[in-house]
């Protein structure tokens, strides 16, 4: 049987969620005898590859780049994953909602700068009015909720992913985890 | 007072209205008003002095077409001028005696003709501050007759014959709750008037406050011997000053006459009855809310049972109708419940009483018997919509009904005929929709109303009309998709099941039953990004920080 | 108690079980451990049917009706756990999260938060609804706690025994719909009210909304216990 193609994706969060994943530690030994990493900030590739059988999400939607990213990865995955709460309800990042994304910008770039206060243009991409859950722009298979997710909960949910076999995500895990 | 006294009093009315000649009847309430109703009066007044023909200027409540008012009607030729002016004063009392001015009266016939006033009955005949008024047209008879010659049992008897229901909007029995109430243990019994109107288009219990107060109050003082209370409350929302000020006048008028107070025609019975205002609050229309308002309260419902029957103001056994209910007792008692009860259709008696409104010609009051077809409100009294238009859909019961469609005008009205097809009867309110309105926008306007109406006590209330409401603007503004939809439906559902209060359980109905009956305008607003009335301005989400 | 005490019988999800007349569906539920999920209920304050979470499926009646405030009668059928009821619960629990904002990462309550928990013994994964995100404040006014309206559920429960229990009635509800708010007095900051500085309405708090300035992080576990106890001691003096 050939491995599953996993990628790992780190929208606006605190890539906490990839931390705890890694702390899945000799289990990913385990784990590599069922999927190969063909996508992740942890490993080389560039580009988000054609077909892809799980993706795992960590982070919200929160920039014009975010959207545009999320769209592709949802057009070449089978599998998605919301992974963490970021992704989920947009947590941490979606504190600035109340308030705004100029008063963010503003306190980043214009009032806390020592050296030419402005708000960058280029590179940095524009940010969405809110910061917002995966799902409401893409359709989201499964969700793993947690800040982060335990590695346990990875290990148990990867590999019930992985064989086909039944996941009850709630027995696993919870929002603030 | 006495029977006997009372029929002096009637003799005395009519002989001083024999002495006139001609009776000018100038329709006061609020559309009349508000197009210078006052000022004609004045001027009918002054022209009258000047004339030598003897002739009675009287103010009156609402007549009924307040789209053609300022309204004036003469007697005794029960000619009806509309859109008069001051200036037609002198053109109206030189008229008297001779033929009526041509382009000032209005042909009414066919919309007067399918009407039945019982609720009315005074309506534009009577000055509501004036207690003679209302005794003369056989005012207080009823409750006189109660008190002399029956037995409270008796009175909740008749009230039971009759099949009069609940006019609110639900529709309870109202021989039911008279008898639960005078079966409740304890001495003391609350009588609650439920006079806080405020579905959005309903003006009925306003023109009946204002137009014939005393008819209220004399329904109270019924209820009041037949279920043994002797206090009595009505409460009205702040938002009707003219509605305070002519009941607070009748109340103290009936107390002068003896009609209210202690020992009523020498009898053992009291009752009196208190003024309480409402301070706003549509959910305050809901009894248990109410009641915790009157206590002086938060007004907040609380879940039933208990029901206010057996546990209502400060605990004691309360009864509460709502102002039609009671304007409808006296000509029970005085006619007989099987007289009511030959009128309306099997399961509805009586008449309604309904605030007719929006694209429609003869917009107002207007009273007809249970169990006539829509399309003759709308097509004949209503005189149908606008030239060049089509109708569209009906909406009854305000913010808890629904809309129904044109294929359905062929209903006959009664409480079991609309809940069937997804609305309610509601409190009277009748608002026609043409092919400019938009019925998602409608929706979206009822929903919106909830949402600012919500007490906030429950989850589903409070916050599920705000999703709906967030839902259905994303519908409106085209950025809505159809899980969207889906998810509206399982809201809808979920907040008309589990919230606490009529407010939050028929807060979905103007959307499921737009959904049922118009799906494909939806359908148009999300999947094609067009709105076929025109209303919603589609355009895509500004979502991109600039 | 009275000597005279008069016994219904009834099925609650197919179990038969006895109780006193005039007992709530809830405790008879509980006493025979089945639960029923609760959010404005709490033993010791009076019900007010509020959160629509304990709603219950009774043959015979067309409405679900809330079990805190219902009495149990005799031969009564009641289903506490359908799939209807389970949906409704979810969708009830939706709503609360997406009302404010209630991040559960950075909140005082992680790990001892009645919403928090209820979310995972309902199943609730993720909220479908669009977050509401309303800006709202926090009152550190007070010396010793904070309150935060961002995790705030309108439950009540500290308008209630602070008005019930203590006798001091600092809170109460201002606004309507979803702009209602909790307020101390006649909406002063908290330090500048009539507190009593008792903390019961911290204790009873179900989420983060209401916390003891001491405790940091996710520490903050409460003890709404204290509330019958109390009561009978009251009880039986």
């Amino acid at each position: 049987m050939s491995k599953l193609k996993l990628a790992t994706v780190w929208l606006d969060g605190c890539s906490g969620c990839h931390m705890s994943f890694l702390d899945m530690d000799e289990r990913l030994l385990e784990l590599a005898d069922l999927v190969d990493v063909v996508y992740s900030p942890l490993v080389d590739a560039k580009d988000y590859p054609e077909a892809v059988d799980i993706a795992l999400i960590e982070g919200a939607v929160a920039s014009v780049d975010d959207e545009k990213k999320i769209h592709k990865i949802r057009a070449h995955t089978k599998t998605l994953v919301a992974m963490g709460d970021c992704a989920i309800t947009g947590n941490v990042p979606s504190m600035r909602n109340p308030i705004g994304p100029e008063a963010i910008l503003n306190r980043a770039y214009v009032e806390n700068a020592s050296a030419q206060p402005q708000i960058p243009c280029v590179v940095v991409p524009k940010l969405l009015r809110t910061v917002r859950p995966i799902h409401e722009f893409v359709k989201v298979d499964v969700f793993l909720p947690g800040c982060p997710p335990s590695a346990n909960t990875f290990h148990a949910a990867l590999t019930a992913l992985a064989t086909s076999a039944p996941l009850d995500v709630a027995a696993l895990t919870r929002f603030g985890a | 007072m006495t029977l006997e006294e009372l029929e002096l009093i009637v003799r005395s009315v009519r002989q001083e209205n024999a002495a006139y000649d001609y009776e000018v009847n100038v329709c006061m309430d609020l559309a009349c008003a508000s197009q210078g109703a006052e000022k004609l009066r004045e001027s009918l007044v002054a022209a009258g002095d000047a004339s030598d023909k003897k002739i009675m200027v009287r103010r009156t409540g609402c007549m009924g077409p307040c789209s053609m008012g300022p309204l004036v009607r003469v007697d005794p030729d029960e000619t009806l001028y509309s859109h008069v002016h001051a200036s037609h004063a002198e053109r109206i009392v030189q008229s008297l005696g001779d033929k009526p001015i041509p382009d000032l009266q209005c042909d009414l016939n066919e919309h007067f003709d399918k009407q039945v006033r019982v609720v009315l009955e005074n309506a534009g005949y009577i000055d509501p501050e004036r207690i003679d008024d209302y005794i003369a047209r056989d005012g207080y008879k009823a409750l006189l007759t109660a008190l002399m010659e029956m037995t409270p049992y008796g009175v909740v008897h008749r009230i039971t014959e009759s099949g009069l229901r609940g006019r609110g909007g639900g529709g309870y029995p109202t021989g039911l709750k008279w008898g639960t109430v005078a079966k409740a243990g304890g001495d003391t019994k609350y009588v609650v008037c439920n006079g806080d109107e405020g579905d959005p288009g309903a003006f009925m219990d306003r023109s009946v406050m204002e137009g014939d107060p005393h008819r209220v109050i004399e329904g109270m003082a019924i209820a009041g011997y037949a279920v043994g209370a002797s206090k009595g409350f009505i409460y009205v929302r702040a938002e009707y000053p003219v509605a305070v000020s002519r009941l607070t006048t009748a109340i103290r008028e009936a107390r002068r006459r003896g009609l209210l107070g202690n020992n009523l025609c020498g009898t053992t019975f009291n009752f009196d009855v208190e003024i309480r205002l409402g301070a706003g609050a549509f959910v305050c229309g809901e009894e248990t809310a109410l009641i915790a308002s009157i206590e002086g309260r938060r007004g907040t419902p609380k879940p039933r049972p208990p029901y206010p029957a057996v546990s209502g103001l400060w605990g004691k056994p309360t009864l509460i109708n709502n102002v039609e209910t009671f304007a409808n007792i006296p000509p029970i008692v005085r006619n007989g419940g099987k007289w009511f009860a030959s009128m309306g259709s099997e399961r509805s008696k009586g008449t309604k009483v309904f605030a007719l409104t929006g694209k429609i010609k003869n917009t107002g009051l207007v009273e007809v018997p249970m169990g006539i077809k829509l399309r003759e409100i709308i097509e004949v009294i209503g005189g149908g919509v606008s030239e060049g238009h089509t109708f569209k859909a009906v909406q009854t019961g305000g913010p808890s009904g629904g809309c129904i469609p044109a294929e359905m005008l062929d209903l006959g009205v009664s409480y079991d005929a609309l809940l069937k097809v997804g609305s309610i009867m509601g409190s009277g309110g009748m608002i026609v929709m043409d092919d400019t309105s938009c019925m998602v926008n409608v929706a979206r306007f009822f929903v919106e109303f909830c949402m600012t109406e919500s007490c906030g006590k429950c989850i589903p209330c409070r916050a599920g009309t705000a999703q709906m409401y967030r839902l259905l603007s994303r519908i409106c503004d085209g950025s809505a998709t159809m899980d969207d939809l889906d998810m509206l439906e399982e809201l809808c559902a979920t907040v008309k099941e589990t919230s606490l209060c009529g407010l939050g359980m028929t807060a979905p109905n103007p959307v499921l039953s737009t959904l049922k009956y118009f799906r494909n305008e939806y359908i148009e607003h999300i999947v094609h990004k067009r709105c076929p009335a025109g209303v919603c301005n589609i355009h895509a989400p500004a979502e991109v920080l600039a | 108690m009275s000597e005279n005490v008069e016994v219904k019988t009834l099925t609650i999800d197919g179990h038969e079980v006895s109780a006193r007349r005039g007992q709530t569906i809830l405790e008879v539920a509980r006493e025979n451990n089945i639960s029923i999920p609760t959010l404005c209920h709490l033993d010791g304050l009076t019900d007010v049917g509020a959160c629509r979470l304990c709603l219950v499926e009774i043959a015979g009646v067309s409405k679900l009706l809330p079990s805190c405030v219902t009495t149990v009668y005799e031969g009564m059928e009641v289903h506490t756990d359908s799939e209807r009821l389970q949906k409704h619960r979810r969708t009830i629990l939706e709503l609360l999260f997406t009302e404010r904002n209630h991040i559960c990462s950075v909140c005082v309550a992680n790990g001892h938060c009645e919403l928090q928990s209820l979310a995972q013994s309902q199943g609730l994964t993720h909220v479908r609804l669009p977050y509401r995100n309303p800006d709202l404040s926090v009152d550190a006014s007070h010396e010793r706690f904070t309150l935060d309206h961002n995790r705030c559920i309108l439950c009540t429960r500290c308008v209630r025994v602070c008005a019930e229990i203590e006798g001091a009635h600092v809170w109460d509800v201002m606004g309507r719909g979803i702009n209602s708010l909790i307020i101390s007095d006649l909406h002063e900051n908290w330090g500048a009210s009539s507190c009593t500085r008792c903390g019961k309405c911290v204790q009873v708090c179900p989420t983060g909304a209401l916390f003891d300035k001491s405790k940091v992080g996710s520490e903050h576990p409460k003890y709404p216990d204290f509330l019958p106890y109390l009561n009978l001691m009251r009880e039986s003096q």
